[in-house]
């Protein structure tokens, strides 16, 4: 492990470090829950029961996606991206350490930090206004599992588009493209238990779905048994599957390696 | 083995790059891009050695070979002993790097935890670090910014963290690459006195790019000047100046304007009114030619020009060597 651990210690305390910021991105992401919550709720009252899911469910969820938005950066994005783009990225390979092991060192350092900072306010804020699910201590301890293989996996996705920029020189229609992508099949748009059927069950068995459906769905207890452990196992098996990859093409991208602006 | 195997052994090294230029709407052509094309030198232990050359020489091409974060396309390196590109890990935690544009440094943290997360990423004991903060601190004046954040500091102040960065493991080759651009007089002269402290009393081999002229007089006693990706020279201050600026140049003002003087051995450059360029061969004794020019010409007023390294440098890195005419070559 040795230096990992640190690297993720010292990323909490730099993504921490400015609270006001982070607070009025709270602020901003529990706005925006109320006004999606109203939607979900219309919805919900015209389609009782649309999805499996009761009105506090679809409530719930809203809030939670809400939560998330921060930890696993669903709008995507990574600072390493920035630093491929200047050349700042000799840096980073130049460290007697592996390249994705440092930044999934920070991403998880980041996200607990961003959790903290930007995940509590839209879930207490919709739980005091709204009809809301608590889950109870299993299911608390289910769902840390699933938001951590959910940032594993975030990252993973985002580490990947983010090497692109070794081959694009300009990352931003990969961005563009990622943004759609990881909004869509999140769940952050819809739930994806609404979608209905191919569709549904192609959205469902994506990447993205480990993202923010299966955490909220473990926080809502929809899995249960060997269910919870197959969500869990299919969060894990895309994570490992994508920091694969990543393993693989930072190999590529350190062969092919031209370090942009000498 | 050899008794004393050099610090750094390159041996017509080579790095070129594919680019793909657009040649038509769809058409690209893919051209070739030789940044560094065939270079050997040897830098042995202990040596302070400036490595210059004009922007896109292939200077930072070099330094990421000799790190290990490019691949040499051709040609073999050793670094410490070292294959860079194959064994980077191992030989990060024998050398230093500051890439003085950049920083290794954490933005929105103190310094000092920069410093500590440094400390774990090279496996520094406790006690060992300790010892070499204090020290740094002390050589580098770091005291009255350590618990600052990064963000906030001058770039003077900034540029002395991260040479500390690159110390606190102790390396044996420190690499900087143009670790003074930028800073205020007071700064560089801080940044030099360390670097020849470091360098003399420690012994740390330092390899040095940079495109200011006061660091290569001050600190190296051998300079490499690479340009067009081929190394144009190697030698010390001295013979580079013999080299290529070994002519002295005479401005001489004249009573009143004429033809160009006429002396053995002696080329006019240029003149102007009263005043004439001449160009004095490192052969040719100067008093001899004053007082032959006093005896023909009423003479006013004298002055004899050591060409400096910067325009010896500037003529090299033009290919001419009519440096020392203030850039103005006069016409044939």
């Amino acid at each position: 492990m040795g230096v990992y651990p640190w690297v993720a210690w010292f990323a909490f305390r730099r993504y921490t470090a400015y609270p006001l910021g982070s607070g009025a991105e709270a602020l901003t992401n529990t706005v925006f829950g109320f006004i999606r919550a109203s939607v979900l709720i219309a919805l919900w009252r015209a389609r009782p029961g649309l999805g499996g899911y009761d009105t506090a469910d679809a409530v719930t969820f809203c809030f939670l996606t809400q939560a998330l938005i921060g930890p696993v950066q669903v709008f995507g994005g990574m600072e390493l991206t920035e630093r491929i783009r200047n050349g700042d990225v000799a840096i980073d390979l130049y460290r007697p350490t592996a390249l994705q092991g440092w930044w999934l060192a920070d991403d998880l350092g980041r996200a607990a930090g961003s959790l903290l900072l930007r995940g509590v306010l839209p879930l207490v804020a919709g739980a005091l206004v709204f009809p809301f699910h608590w889950p109870g201590p299993a299911g608390a301890a289910a769902f840390t599992v699933a938001v951590t293989l959910g940032v594993l996996v975030s990252f993973g996705l985002r580490y990947l588009v983010t090497l692109c920029s070794f081959w694009l020189h300009d990352g931003r229609g990969m961005d563009a493209v990622a943004l759609v992508l990881s909004l869509f099949f999140s769940g952050m748009t819809v739930p994806l238990v609404v979608f209905p059927g191919l569709l549904g069950t192609v959205a469902r068995g994506l990447p993205w779905a480990a993202q923010i459906q299966v955490p909220a769905d473990v926080y809502l207890g929809k899995h249960t048994g060997t269910g919870l452990l197959g969500a869990l196992a299919f969060q894990a098996v895309w994570a490992m599957a994508l920091l694969a990859a990543g393993h693989v093409l930072t190999g590529m991208a350190r062969r092919k390696l031209v370090i942009h602006g000498g | 083995m050899r008794a004393e195997p050099g610090m750094i052994e390159a041996e017509d090294v080579a790095k070129s790059f594919t680019v793909r230029k657009r040649s038509g709407r769809l058409r690209r052509t893919r051209t070739t891009l030789d940044a560094v094309d065939g270079v050997s030198f040897t830098v042995r232990r202990g040596e302070f050695v400036g490595y210059l050359g004009p922007n896109g020489a292939g200077k930072s091409t070099t330094i990421k070979m000799l790190t290990g974060i490019l691949t040499p396309s051709s040609g073999s390196l050793r670094v410490c002993g070292l294959d860079p590109a194959r064994r980077r890990t191992e030989l990060a935690r024998r050398i230093g790097v500051v890439f003085g544009q950049r920083t290794t440094l954490w933005w929105d943290l103190p310094l000092r935890d920069s410093l500590t997360l440094i400390r774990r990423l090279y496996r520094v004991d406790a006690a060992a670090h300790r010892t070499r903060l204090a020290e740094l601190t002390a050589l580098l004046e770091l005291e009255p910014f350590l618990d600052t954040p990064v963000r906030q500091l001058s770039l003077g102040q900034r540029m002395r963290g991260d040479l500390a960065a690159a110390l606190l493991h102790g390396p044996e080759l420190l690499v900087l690459d143009e670790p003074t651009i930028g800073l205020d007089v007071v700064s560089k002269a801080t940044v030099r006195g360390f670097l020849e402290r470091l360098n003399t009393e420690r012994g740390t081999t330092i390899l040095l790019t940079t495109h200011d002229l006061g660091d290569i007089e001050r600190l190296c006693r051998r300079v490499m000047i690479i340009d067009h990706g081929r190394l144009a020279f190697d030698g010390g201050l001295d013979r580079l100046r013999a080299t290529v600026g070994a002519d002295r140049m005479l401005v001489v003002e004249l009573a009143r304007p004429g033809p160009p003087v006429v002396l053995d051995g002696i080329e006019v450059l240029r003149t102007e009114g009263p005043r004439q360029w001449l160009r004095l061969p490192n052969a040719v004794n100067a008093a001899a030619v004053v007082s032959a020019l006093a005896e023909r010409h009423e003479v006013r007023d004298i002055s004899l020009r050591e060409a400096d390294i910067e325009e010896v440098l500037a003529g090299l890195y033009r290919g001419d060597h009519a440096y020392w005419c203030s850039g103005r070559p006069v016409a044939p």
